[in-house]
């Protein structure tokens, strides 16, 4: 395994809910990303970013580690969850809260 | 044969869809990171198909993008999904 999969899968374990994006939560350098970044920051979910733009080996490392081809991509409790597609979808459909409910994972953004 | 043409043909070839629109959302994303002039570089895929049945979001999308590997490494950026059981 390389130090870019290594660095990967010590992140995803490490962490329960990872962001991989292009840019940081705070200055998305995508929009897909920012999407994504944009609901969890609503959610008030708690998360660990990885910004692919600063490391060229973990951009394309984090590509094959789940044969997943496009950025961003959302880990929970080392679960691969989706891009911005998925995650929309389930944040439309209410989903997203109920699954990171059940894992465990707060969101204190969506009382009320 | 234009980028979209190609995306379409491929997904019909491969999933026999019910209901399929590749739609090139280039122009909206002029000045960003991998818009090139010319656009065909962002498309919005809406697929219905059978061959779904059963399959989680994830195999879906997965599948989409397998069929579309050369382009998703070739001419398209960025590539966004709606793949519906249907």
């Amino acid at each position: 395994m390389s130090d870019a999969m290594i660095t990967i899968q010590e992140t995803v374990n490490g962490n329960d809910v990872v962001l991989f994006m292009k840019g940081t939560p705070v200055f998305p350098q995508c929009g897909f990303s920012s999407a994504v970044a944009g609901v969890l920051n609503h959610m008030g979910v708690k998360y660990q970013s990885v910004n692919v733009l600063e490391d060229t080996e973990v951009r394309q490392g984090i590509k094959e580690f789940t044969g997943w081809p496009t950025i961003p991509q959302l880990y929970v409790k080392g679960e691969f969850v989706g891009g911005c597609d998925i995650v929309r979808e389930m944040w439309d459909s209410g989903e997203l809260q109920d699954y990171f409910n059940e894992r465990g994972i707060e969101t204190p953004g969506m009382t009320g | 044969m234009s980028v979209r043409d190609d995306i379409a043909c491929k997904l019909r070839e491969a999933f026999k869809p019910s209901r399929l629109e590749v739609i090139d959302e280039s122009h909206l994303h002029i000045g960003h990171v991998g818009a090139r002039p010319g656009g065909e570089t962002h498309f919005r895929v809406e697929i219905a198909t059978g061959a779904f049945h059963g399959m989680s979001r994830i195999a879906r999308q997965k599948a989409v993008y397998d069929v579309l590997a050369q382009e998703m490494a070739g001419p398209v950026h960025a590539l966004s999904i709606k793949a519906e059981d249907g």
